[in-house]
């Protein structure tokens, strides 16, 4: 995925449940429509809640992998 | 006679079908429609429950959901302001303060609480995880709109006075508002 399409980064590294996705809700709040976040994540919990936060919130997880113990989404916010 | 035979079938078939209808109708009058809302009973003010409330009701208003917390009975101590020390008017309601210190940051373990290690001990697991404590939550949940809704007849019952209590509170509610709060969430919680 092109990498310049992202509006910011949320490092959310260390963090444990719900920190992730606090961190990341308090992001989006003040974004637009379409606005793609990345989120770093330490936190293996991340691996089910992210998607399950996707699915609460209605916005769009584009993309999860895990790389050296660190996991990266992407999500568009709706 | 096979044709009046057939009429009349019809005729109690037509009667049947009308009384669902109505049967149905009535049914749908009566029917709640749920929010996509997570409310919390915060009945007890332990820190092993104090926390988990906490957790779920920033989580739910995270995720875009609404989000409500009423507080009362050993809950209601979870949420005086730490610098308060002694609350109530009577010596029943000062002793009952003095047992059950304010604030999520004296809240006391259900169990293993060993004279205040067991929430040290608790704590110091939870700073090295990096997870977050309740009174961190409490203001985070404040930030992300969770409405924290403390219980008057409780308030009443302690001698706790809405200035005793944290600030950005809702103003407070009784047992029927709190009702009102749960039927119409998708998700209701009494911890």
């Amino acid at each position: 995925m092109d990498t310049t399409t992202i509006t910011a980064t949320v490092d959310a590294k260390g963090q444990s449940c719900p920190g992730p996705l606090v961190s990341l809700a308090k992001a989006l709040k003040n974004a637009q429509k379409g606005d793609r976040f990345e989120l770093l994540a330490t936190d293996p919990g991340s691996k089910s809640d992210v998607p399950s936060w996707a699915e609460l919130s209605g916005n769009e997880l584009l993309e999860a992998s895990e790389a050296d113990g660190v996991y990266r989404y992407v999500v568009r916010k709706s | 006679m096979a044709t009046t035979e057939t009429d009349l079938s019809t005729e109690f078939q037509l009667a049947d079908l009308l009384q669902r209808v109505e049967a149905l109708e009535e049914s749908d009058g009566k029917r709640i429609e749920k929010k996509n809302k997570l409310t919390i009973i915060a009945w007890g003010g332990d820190l092993d429950r104090i926390w988990p409330t906490t957790i779920l009701a920033t989580t739910a208003a995270a995720s875009g959901m609404e989000s409500s917390v009423f507080f009362t009975f050993w809950g209601l101590f979870a949420i005086v302001k730490p610098d308060v020390r002694v609350t109530g008017s009577n010596w029943m309601q000062k002793m009952m303060s003095v047992m059950n210190p304010g604030s999520a940051q004296k809240a006391k373990l259900s169990r293993y609480q060993f004279a205040g290690a067991g929430p040290a001990m608790f704590k110091k697991l939870a700073n090295d995880h990096q997870v977050a404590q309740p009174q961190e939550l409490i203001e985070t949940a404040k930030d992300l709109g969770v409405r924290l809704i403390p219980c008057q007849m409780t308030m009443d019952l302690l001698g706790l006075k809405r200035e005793d209590l944290l600030d950005g509170l809702e103003e407070p509610i009784g047992a029927a508002t709190a009702i009102a709060e749960m039927r119409d969430a998708a998700v209701s919680l009494f911890i």
